[in-house]
């Protein structure tokens, strides 16, 4: 397989051009621009044969995807940050409608103040809209994951749109060798556009009308099942894909380290990497990692199997629910059987900050160090910041 | 595949030529429609899921984006080669005026190949009679409830044409002959295609639901709205408008107002206020022709 270096984002866009994709609708944010300008230059260059349209925002920019995928073609779009936010209203009205599409989220956090370093906390805020949600820790991962999102978000047993998570900067705009699959094999791969239902004048539908509470109810429910079914759609195109192109099946969650230690340390994204060499240097073996790669629909079986008979698990969020814990932090509570009572929430990185090895390592043996000597746990700790 | 429009039963008010308006539109573009309907009365209109009174793809969008769907779903047919397929949005004043602004001044910008109506009752009709960036200068409105709209209307098709768009025009309700030439002679062409349709509502102007007809041809034979189109660079004077550039020719203005109870509060002063924006409306007219 041919390897070139690129960024998260060169990956991403990469991936765009190699899945076919015939739409892309845009607006600037800040970390979210190279995928856009690498995409418009595959365009005019005519690598790529797609149609690109620079939007006057990122409500028109996922307004106008969602208006070309319903038109019968495979979009994408892309943005961070505060451009997730204004656009959020139809991040929920797309995945409501059912339609197939694909959105990269190059990760950012949220102001005042203005600051455009990377934390979880625009991703997790979309994360109760009904979308797939996945999360790549590098440039590979976001190459891979964005190919498998077009196959998911236009598969029968799903047809929802997927959104490719991956952190600015530090995925974004770091390069990495990348393991590319040959273009036209990808595409095959990917295979012919499918959707629900076109708007082309061949058939005479109406989406969206008004319906009654108990409409409303069914059809709410109907994308809550679908999307709890998909985790099985994802891990099925997951494994065909690595086996088509012969790279290593992950899944759901990644374990590094022993599967039966008895602690567990859960995170997602590129600070998993930071965590998993913390844990090396802890130099304990009774310790692994697990890092969430799909985060909707929220992997419970797969991590309860993962965490059945640990001691003890820690959670770290890169975004705060503010007045509560991390999202991620409740998500794997709500998943657990009650006796697990050792979870513990690490909140860090907000608003970008990069924690030193020796911070997570010396966290790491706070936290587990109480758990040895059973002493009671604080529900939720804060990674120390020096100005 | 033909498209029978608004079919009987629709859940509009009494009085309402929306569904007539709607229709016309349908039946006089001559192809294949798909539609795209930002919240406004339309969305209430066209009746209840599982069903619904609109025979013609129906697309529901949020406020602000009926320009950008729009348009996504036309670059979709060109991308897929499908030519015999107008896309049109039909968006309320509110929708288009307001919110939707930044979305349609972008459509027109890019000329974006879609039609684009606006359908002006000069209010939010559907969330109950508040003030819109198009609704007339001391007009009564549940949150102009006492002194009436301070300001003057915001003029959309003379932005429109300020973005150069292919083709701009101004309509009624009232004179169907004129709209009809105007949504053919849209449908002609592509690019990105503008009309402004006035449309009185009864239940938000305050008038007999009976004389919605009356109300929409003094609008335009007293010279309060004034109906042209504009191609090319050149702005031309249709229907009625043509005839009435002499003040002279003009139904007295309070015929038109006198009819509505949202203009009941008006002083004299009021009165010379709105002449005076109109003069200024028929003076950029006579500039423009």
């Amino acid at each position: 397989m041919r390897r070139e270096a690129l960024t998260g984002n060169q990956a991403v866009a990469m991936a765009v051009m190699y899945s076919d994709v015939k739409f892309v609708a845009a607006y600037p944010i800040t970390p979210q621009t190279s995928i856009v300008e690498k995409i418009s230059y595959f365009v005019e260059k005519g690598l790529m044969k797609a149609k690109f349209v620079n939007v006057e925002s990122e409500h028109s920019a996922l307004a106008m995807t969602y208006g070309a995928a319903l038109g019968g073609v495979r979009s994408f779009t892309a943005t961070s940050s505060h451009g997730l936010l204004y656009m959020h209203e139809w991040v929920h009205w797309a995945s409501r409608s059912r339609v197939p599409l694909v959105m990269a989220v190059v990760t950012r956090t949220i102001g005042p103040p203005w600051n455009i370093w990377p934390d979880h906390s625009d991703y997790m805020d979309q994360r109760d809209a009904g979308w797939i949600m996945l999360f790549a820790m590098d440039a590979q991962e976001a190459f891979d994951m964005t190919v498998q999102a077009f196959r998911i978000s236009e598969d029968e047993r799903v047809f929802l749109p997927v959104m490719v998570g991956l952190e600015g900067f530090i995925v974004g705009g770091t390069t990495m060798s990348v393991a590319l699959p040959d273009e036209e094999s990808v595409k095959e791969w990917v295979g012919e556009r499918r959707q629900p239902f076109v708007f082309d004048g061949s058939a005479n539908i109406t989406l969206g009308n008004l319906a009654s509470p108990e409409d409303t109810y069914i059809l709410h429910r109907n994308i809550h099942e679908d999307l709890l079914r998909s985790i099985e759609v994802i891990k099925e195109i997951e494994k065909d894909y690595s086996e088509t192109f012969g790279l290593p099946y992950i899944g759901p969650v990644e374990t590094v380290g022993e599967k039966e230690s008895s602690y567990a340390v859960i995170s997602m994204g590129a600070w998993s990497g930071d965590l998993a060499e913390a844990i090396k240097q802890l130099g304990r073996n009774d310790v692994s990692l697990y890092r969430i790669r799909v985060y909707r629909p929220f992997p419970c079986k797969e991590l309860r199997q993962a965490l059945s008979r640990k001691n003890g698990i820690v959670v770290f969020d890169r975004s705060i629910s503010f007045g509560s814990f991390g999202p991620l932090y409740m998500d794997v509570k709500a998943c657990l059987d009650s006796e697990y009572t050792n979870v513990v929430n690490v909140i860090g990185g907000l608003g970008g900050v990069d924690h030193s090895l020796g911070e997570y390592v010396s966290v790491l043996r706070k936290i587990l160090g109480e758990m040895d000597r059973e002493e009671k746990l604080e529900k939720q700790i804060w990674m120390e910041v020096s100005r | 595949m033909s498209f029978k429009g608004v079919l009987p039963g629709d859940s509009s008010c009494p009085g309402c030529l929306l569904p007539v308006a709607l229709n016309l539109v349908v039946s006089s573009i001559g192809k294949k429609v798909v539609s795209v309907v930002p919240a406004s009365c339309t969305s209430v209109i066209q009746g209840y899921y599982p069903k619904t009174a609109f025979d013609f793809p129906t697309i529901n969008v949020p406020f602000a984006s009926a320009a950008p769907v729009a348009a996504g779903v036309s670059y979709a047919l060109e991308i897929r080669g499908i030519k015999d397929v107008v896309v049109f949005a039909w968006a309320g004043d509110g929708g288009t005026a307001d919110i939707g602004m930044a979305a349609l001044s972008g459509a027109a910008e890019r000329n974006d190949n879609i039609l684009y109506i606006m359908y002006d009752n000069e209010a939010y009709m559907n969330t109950g009679i508040q003030r819109s960036g198009a609704t007339p200068y001391k007009a009564w409105t549940t949150t102009t409830p006492v002194i009436g709209k301070r300001e003057a209307k915001k003029d959309v098709a003379k932005i429109m044409i300020a973005h150069g768009a292919k083709y701009v025009a101004t309509a009624s309700v009232g004179f169907h002959q004129d709209f009809i030439a105007k949504i053919r002679k849209a449908s002609s062409i592509s690019g990105f295609r503008f009309i402004q349709l006035h449309l009185p509502c009864p239940v938000g102007w305050r008038f007999d639901s009976e004389k919605t007809v009356e109300v929409a041809k003094l609008a335009v034979e007293t010279g309060a709205w004034i109906l042209y189109e504009y191609q090319d660079g050149k702005l031309r004077l249709t229907g009625p408008s043509a005839q009435l550039i002499e003040e002279s020719r003009r139904k007295p203005l309070e015929e038109y107002l006198l009819l509505q109870g949202r203009f009941s509060h008006l002083t004299k002063e009021d009165i010379e206020q709105i002449k005076k924006l109109i003069k200024e409306q028929w003076e950029w007219i006579k500039k423009m022709i």
